[in-house]
């Protein structure tokens, strides 16, 4: 099978989605001619559908998201690129109090088709307000669907979904991922990836990894050498979106392995990590042979320097030194 | 300006509607018969009359915390509004909005709301979506003087601009952003000349005469519809009651409300009405009663109306 970069997936499921549906747009700073989005994932689409569909915005976060909301509750399926995830910021009354309660104030009679796409997670020493991940606070706003892409397969899949989903989406592009260049099997035809089901990314038998985004390619590698080092047999499972959360594939695989260890890249309280392992204790608790535990970043705002930065993000020897604690 | 019968007639009777709601509101919310919070129009019944008395049943508007009289003029049906104020299931939102979030998109109306300006890029993205779809529909964008101070009113009159949107936004001047008079909140006395800075024409006109409203937004609308870009109305008007019923309104003077009373949108119009041979007193008296049998059935359905089902708390979350 051909293999594509995570950025071209992306680019492909946009248009794609652009051609299929003309109710579809995409609003946001930047996105037109010059750059096709600040890490170029959109190039190519300002030149094929114009300044109508690929609707280039002032630096206005409020109200591209308040727009994009109006558009979709009357007919159309804005995407709105946030450029990155921490102008959610600049956006949130548009997310907390508007976009995401409106059916439910209006007793079920809104439909809200709205895409939120942005740059999500640290790497690339951009500092503490270019480099969020936060999902657990968002994920606990009801209303949402929030994914978390690791593999261009599912970047292009959950992307198209996304855009399809009649129900607010918020779409995280982990920039680390999109700008390693990492390449990965995208079939030529037609496909799509559901909302709310997690995949296996690989499977293993002595303990499970809950990982999400970069965190997933992490996983896997510490699952390579873990195999090959102590001859330990790791799962990793990628929930692919935390809003819906595919639980039962969780505790499918603690089922199988009694442990599990999960891997987040957001700051430890009040993460995605903290409702997953609640979750387990809760509705799992008895497949589980021993505490779980979580690999996550300490509870601070992400740092610059590449030696704070690196210290900061849970890699491959955090998810090992946790997962000696527990075998 | 020309101006038919039909039309005056109902801009009038649009404005008792409202009034007679809102009075009625008073009392059964004073009763505890409504919960929550109630932020009442009575006294600016002018500028949603005048104003949607432009409006075509496919257009839209956004509306505020203060909604009650945009949904009437919208076209919103009394006896819904009320069950919704009960916290009924037959309520426009099956008694999970209430009166902050009264709504009914399929008569163009995208939402009472409790926050302060977020109705304005919504105004401007369902403005963009008529654009995009090809319609001539318009937009109306109502706000409150408050309002004009948020970062979404700049951002979305700017927006509306740049894109040459459908919508006309129309300032609520009141005099008061809850209990904080205009003067103490910005410099402006006319708050139309912001539309300079976004280069859209901006007027303003008395907000309690509903024929300078009615002409003042027309004109708007026509350029909206002529795909000639967006326009901001500021109606200077006078909330009678508190921000909220309750509220002691220590901020007015006697002699100011007593001023703007003598100024009074209703009996105003019906004077001008009766003068130019347009109503008699015999019809007016017909309009109060047919508005106050309305409200009383209105009342009715409301109480006789049931509640939800608790369990329907956990629906509508998502489509």
């Amino acid at each position: 099978m051909r293999e594509i970069t995570f950025g071209q997936a992306i680019n492909e499921a946009y248009d794609e989605e652009l051609k299929r549906d003309p109710a579809v747009f995409i609003m946001g700073e930047d996105i037109g001619q010059y750059w096709g989005g600040a890490f170029g994932e959109m190039q190519g689409l300002f030149a094929k559908y114009g300044p109508e569909r690929i609707r280039e915005t002032p630096i206005s976060e409020t109200a591209i998201l308040g727009s994009a909301i109006g558009a979709a509750a009357t007919g159309m399926r804005p995407v709105a690129f946030l450029f990155f995830a921490d102008f959610l910021g600049v956006a949130m009354d548009e997310i907390i109090n508007q976009l995401t309660p409106m059916r439910y104030m209006f007793g079920g009679k809104a439909k809200l088709p709205v895409t939120i796409t942005c740059y999500s997670g640290a790497g690339v020493s951009n500092a503490a307000q270019h480099s969020k991940s936060f999902e657990g606070f968002l994920m606990s706003i009801p209303g949402l669907k929030i994914t978390t892409p690791s593999t261009p397969y599912d970047a292009k899949g959950l992307l198209k979904s996304a855009i399809r989903e009649d129900n607010p989406v918020l779409y995280f592009i982990h920039k680390k991922i999109l700008l390693s260049g990492i390449k990965g099997e995208v079939p030529e035809e037609e496909y799509t990836v559901p909302l709310g089901k997690a995949d296996i990314k690989r499977e293993g038998s002595d303990v499970t990894v809950v990982a999400m985004g970069l965190m997933v390619h992490r996983a896997l590698a510490a699952a390579e050498k873990l195999q090959k080092e102590k001859n330990l047999s790791l799962e990793v499972v990628d929930p692919r979106c935390v809003v819906p959360l595919d639980k039962q594939a969780i505790y499918d695989s603690i089922k199988k392995t009694g442990r599990l260890v999960i891997m987040d890249e957001e700051p430890k309280t009040g993460s995605a990590s903290a409702e997953i392992a609640a979750l387990v204790a809760e509705e799992a608790f008895d497949y589980l042979d021993a505490p779980i535990k979580r690999v996550c970043a300490p509870v601070t705002p992400v740092p610059f320097s590449p030696v704070l930065e690196n210290f900061w993000m849970p890699d491959e020897d955090d998810l090992i030194k946790a997962i000696n604690e527990i075998v | 300006m020309a101006v038919g019968k039909e039309k005056l007639i109902e801009m009038y009777r649009v404005m008792v509607r409202i009034r007679t709601f809102e009075e009625r509101v008073i009392k059964e919310f004073a009763a505890g018969n409504i919960p929550g919070a109630a932020h009442l129009y009575a006294g600016e019944e002018a500028v949603a009359s005048g104003a949607c008395a432009n409006l075509r049943a496919d257009d839209y508007i956004t509306s505020t915390h203060r909604g009650h009289g945009h949904l009437i003029a919208k076209g919103g049906k009394t006896d819904r509004m009320m069950a919704e104020l009960y916290g009924k299931k037959t309520g426009y939102n099956k008694g999970k909005g209430g009166s902050m979030h009264l709504a009914d998109i399929t008569i163009g109306i995208l939402g009472a709301n409790a926050i302060v300006g977020a109705g304005i890029p919504i105004a401007a993205g369902a403005a963009l979506s008529a654009k995009m779809r090809g319609t001539d529909q318009v937009v109306i964008g109502f706000m409150g003087d408050g309002a004009t101070n948020t970062s979404r009113f700049h951002e979305g009159l700017n927006l509306a601009a740049v894109w040459e949107l459908p919508v006309v936004y129309i300032i609520e001047n009141n005099m008061y952003a809850e209990s904080t008079p205009l003067s103490a909140a910005c410099k402006l006395t006319n708050l139309s000349e912001r539309a300079r800075a976004y280069g859209m024409p901006g007027r303003t006109v008395d907000g309690n005469d509903v024929l300078a409203v009615y002409e003042a937004v027309g004109e708007a609308v026509t350029r909206a519809r002529k795909g000639q870009g967006p326009s901001l109305i500021e109606g200077k008007t006078y909330r009678y009651r508190g921000h909220f019923e309750g509220d002691p309104q220590t901020y007015k003077t006697k002699e100011e409300a007593q001023e703007w009373l003598k100024k009074d949108p209703i009996p105003r119009f019906k004077s001008k009405l009766i003068e130019m041979g347009v109503l008699t007193e015999a019809d007016a008296d017909k309009i109060a009663r047919e508005m106050n049998e309305e409200i009383e059935k209105a009342v009715k359905f409301a109480e006789e109306s049931p509640y939800p089902a608790p369990e329907e708390a956990l629906e509508d979350v998502y489509a």
